[in-house]
C-alpha cells in the first residue's frame, strides 16, 4: 500500500483534527502499539527490556516534559533532572508514609509535587527569558539536589540519601519481572504521551505556542502570560516528576539525589535538540537515539577492532559524536530528527513523482 | 465636495451601517518614554461603526496611540473613556475581554503555528474548557474545538485564505501574513478593531483586496475600526474621519475632505512626504 493521502476526504472538522489525519499513519500507529504491547514483552530479552527499552521510555517521558516547556511554551530550562528527583523522592515518601497507598496514586502525587516545585522555580520566567532563565533554572537544579541530601528526612535517614524503591503492587499484582515493569512503564508513558498530544492540539497548547512565538501579540489577544508560563512549568515538571518516579521504581530500583545531576538535565536537553524541539515524536526519537548510541558504538567498535582499544575510548568517541550531532542539529535542522522524519514522509507522499 | 459627501453618506446607508455614538473618548493623552515625548496632549474620539483613520509621518506617534488604546502603553496623563466608563487601569490582556482586537505594524503572528492554529488562538477568549478537559480531548472539549473551528472557517472563507489554512505562517508571503493577522483579530469577533498599517508593503492588488476586506468587516459586522495607514488615497477613500498627528501632536481632525484642505496638514504631511 502506497503512502498516499489521495481519496481520503475529511467530511468533518472532527476527522480533520484527528491525531493522525492520514489513514496510513493511523494504521502504522496501531500496528506499532500492537508490537510494543503484545510482541516486544515476549520477544525481547530481559537485557533489552531492562537496560534499553525501559530507560528509553522513561527518558522519552522526561524529554516530553522538557519539550512541553521548552519546545511548546518556549521557556528554556536546565532543571529537568531536579524535577525528576522531586518526583522520585516524593513518590518514595508517599509510598513509605501512607499505608497501603496504591503505587499509581503515589506516583501521581509525586508528579503533582514536582509540578508544585516547577511552578515555584518557574516564577523567574515572568521576568526573564532565554539564556538568563536557563541560568535561573540551574538554581532549581542545584538547590533541589542539595536539599534532598541536606535533609535526610526525604530519604528516610538512609546513608548518603540513597532510597530503595518499594515493590510496585497494582491490584495485588507485583511488578517485579522486566516484562511487567516494561509493560507498566509503557502503559504510563503511552497515556501521558497521548495526553500531551491532546494538550498541544487544543487551546492549552496553542496558548503555550503563542507565548513562545510572540508574547506581546499573545497578551493582546487576551492570553495571560504569567498563568500560561506557570502552567507550562507545572505540566512539564509533572511529566518529569512521573519520569523520575519511574526511573526509581521500574528502572534502577535504588536512586540517590546525586543521580539527578546537571549531567542528566543536559542529557534530556540534548534529547530534545536531537529528537526535535516542539515535537512529541521527537522526544521519543531523541531519547532512543541517546540511549542507543553508546550501545551501538560499543558493538561496532568491538566487532571492528576487538578488545584492543584503550578503556574510555568508546565513551570519548561517544562524546565527540554527541557534540558533532548537537552542533549539526542546532545549525542545520533545529527541529531535529522528527523534522527529518516529516520531510521523509512528505517526499514519500509524492513518490515516485519528484514534484 | 458636496457631491462627494452625499455619495458617502448614501453608500453608508445602503450598507445598513449607521454611525453611532462615541464609544471611545481619548482626552488630553500624553505619553513619553524617558525624555522622548511620543504623544502630547492628544484628544479625539471614535464613534461606533465608523472607520477612523490616524495618519501622520513616521514617528508621529500613531502606533503609540494604538498601544495606548489597548493597554500596551500607559499614558502619563489623560483620560480614556470607553463605552461610557473611565478606564482606571489597563493591561494588554484586558483589551481582549473588552472586545478590542488589533493587528501590528510589524507582523506579530505566531510563526511556528499553522494559519488555522493562529486563527484558532484568536478565538481562545470564547473557549472555556480547561487543561483537564483538553488532556482528555473528549466530549465537551472536542465539541468546543469543533464548534469554534466552524467559526474560524467562516473567517477563513471571508478572507479567502482557504487554500493556506494548513500552511505554517512563516512560509507565507508578506501580503498573506498580513491577511492572516487580520483573520486572527477577526476570529475574536471584536467590536473595536485596531489596524496598524494593514497595507504597508503591499502591491496594488493586495492593497485593493485589503481595502475590500476592511470595508466588508465594517459593513457586514458593524465593527468599529481605527486604522493607521500611509497611503493617502486609501485613507481618503475608506475612512469616515481622520486624525492627523505630527511629532506627537494632533494637527488635524475631521472628515477626509476637511483634513485634506487643512493648511497645517498639507504643510506637515501631504507637502513633505508625498
Ligand atoms: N517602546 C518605546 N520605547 C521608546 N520609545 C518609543 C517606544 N515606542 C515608540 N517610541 C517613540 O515614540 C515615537 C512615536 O513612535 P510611533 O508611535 O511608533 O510612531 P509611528 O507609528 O507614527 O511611526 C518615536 O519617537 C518612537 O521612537
Ligand atoms: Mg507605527
Amino acid at each position: 500500500m502506497l503512502y498516499r493521502e489521495a481519496g481520503q476526504f475529511k467530511a468533518s472538522y472532527q476527522e480533520d483534527a484527528q491525531i493522525f489525519p492520514i489513514r496510513q499513519d493511523r494504521i502504522g500507529f496501531f500496528a506499532l502499539m500492537a508490537v510494543v504491547f503484545l510482541v516486544v514483552p515476549f520477544a525481547a530479552s530481559e537485557y533489552w527490556l531492562q537496560a534499553i527499552l525501559i530507560p528509553v521510555l522513561i527518558f522519552s517521558l522526561a524529554a516530553l516534559g522538557l519539550n512541553i516547556l521548552t519546545g511548546y511554551a518556549g521557556q528554556l530550562s536546565l532543571g529537568s533532572a531536579a524535577f525528576m528527583a522531586v518526583g522520585a523522592f516524593a513518590t518514595y515518601n508517599f509510598m513509605l508514609r501512607i499505608d497501603g497507598i496504591p503505587f499509581l496514586v503515589a506516583m501521581l502525587l509525586g508528579g503533582l509535587c514536582a509540578a508544585g516545585v516547577g511552578i515555584l522555580f518557574g516564577l523567574p520566567s515572568l521576568r526573564i527569558k532565554g539564556f538568563y532563565l536557563a541560568v535561573a533554572t540551574l538554581a532549581a537544579q542545584f538547590f533541589i539536589v542539595w536539599a534532598l541530601v541536606k535533609f535526610p528526612w526525604f530519604s528516610n535517614y538512609s546513608s548518603s540519601g540513597v532510597i530503595s524503591a518499594q515493590t510496585v503492587n497494582i491490584f495485588g499484582y507485583a511488578f517485579v519481572t522486566p516484562q511487567a515493569k516494561y509493560l507498566l512503564t509503557l502503559a504510563i508513558v503511552t497515556v501521558l504521551a497521548l495526553a500531551a498530544k491532546n494538550m498541544v492540539r487544543s487551546t492549552t497548547g496553542r496558548k503555550w505556542m503563542a507565548v513562545r512565538d510572540m508574547d506581546v501579540a499573545a497578551e493582546v489577544i487576551g492570553i495571560r502570560l504569567m498563568r500560561t508560563k506557570l502552567q507550562a512549568f507545572a505540566v512539564s515538571s509533572f511529566y518529569c516528576g512521573v519520569a523520575g518516579a519511574l526511573y526509581a521504581y521500574t528502572y534502577l530500583g535504588t536512586v540517590e539525589p546525586e543521580g539527578f545531576n546537571l549531567d542528566l538535565s543536559f542529557k534530556i536537553l540534548f534529547m530534545i535538540i536531537i529528537g526535535g524541539v516542539g515535537s512529541i515524536l521527537g522526544s521519543f526519537l531523541g531519547s532512543a537515539f541517546i540511549v542507543l548510541l553508546p550501545i551501538f558504538l560499543n558493538v561496532v567498535l568491538h566487532s571492528a577492532v576487538g578488545a584492543a582499544l584503550p578503556a574510555g575510548f568508546g565513551s570519548s568517541l561517544e562524546l565527540m559524536i554527541f557534540g558533532a550531532l548537537i552542533i549539526f542539529f542546532l545549525i542545520v535542522e533545529p527541529h531535529g530528527m522528527a523534522r527529518l522524519w516529516q520531510i521523509g514522509k512528505e517526499k514519500l507522499r509524492l513518490w515516485p513523482f519528484p514534484h | 465636495m458636496m457631491m462627494n459627501e452625499v455619495a458617502q453618506t448614501e453608500s453608508a446607508a445602503a450598507g445598513g451601517r449607521r454611525i453611532g455614538d462615541v464609544i471611545l473618548d481619548l482626552q488630553n493623552i500624553s505619553l513619553s518614554f524617558g525624555g522622548v515625548k511620543a504623544l502630547t496632549n492628544i484628544s479625539f474620539n471614535v464613534r461606533e461603526h465608523e472607520i477612523r483613520a490616524i495618519i501622520g509621518p513616521n514617528g508621529a506617534g500613531k502606533s503609540s496611540m494604538l498601544n495606548v488604546i489597548n493597554g500596551v502603553y500607559h499614558p502619563q496623563e489623560g483620560r480614556i473613556v470607553f463605552h461610557g466608563e473611565e478606564r482606571k487601569e489597563m493591561e494588554p490582556y484586558m483589551a481582549a475581554s473588552q472586545n478590542i482586537a488589533r493587528t501590528f505594524q510589524n507582523i506579530a503572528l505566531f510563526k511556528g503555528m499553522s494559519v488555522l492554529d493562529n486563527i484558532m488562538t484568536g478565538r481562545h477568549m470564547k473557549m472555556n474548557c480547561g487543561l483537564l478537559s483538553h488532556v482528555l480531548y473528549w466530549g465537551k472539549a472536542q465539541r468546543e474545538e469543533i464548534e469554534h473551528r466552524k467559526k474560524v472557517e467562516e473567517v477563513i472563507d471571508f478572507l479567502e485564505i482557504q487554500s493556506i489554512r494548513k500552511t505554517p505562517v512563516g512560509r507565507l508571503p508578506y501580503g498573506l501574513q498580513k491577511r492572516v493577522e487580520l483573520a486572527r483579530a477577526l476570529a475574536a469577533e471584536p467590536s473595536l478593531l485596531l489596524l496598524d498599517e494593514p497595507m504597508a508593503g503591499m502591491n496594488v492588488e493586495e492593497k485593493q483586496d485589503m481595502c475590500r476586506f476592511i470595508l466588508d468587516v465594517n459593513d457586514q459586522f458593524g465593527t468599529t475600526i481605527v486604522l493607521i495607514e500611509h497611503d493617502m488615497g486609501v485613507v481618503m477613500d475608506i475612512s469616515d474621519r481622520v486624525v492627523v498627528l505630527d511629532y506627537g501632536k494632533k494637527i488635524g481632525d475631521g472628515t477626509p475632505d476637511e483634513v485634506k484642505s487643512n493648511p497645517e496638514v498639507i504643510a506637515a504631511y501631504l507637502g513633505t512626504a508625498h
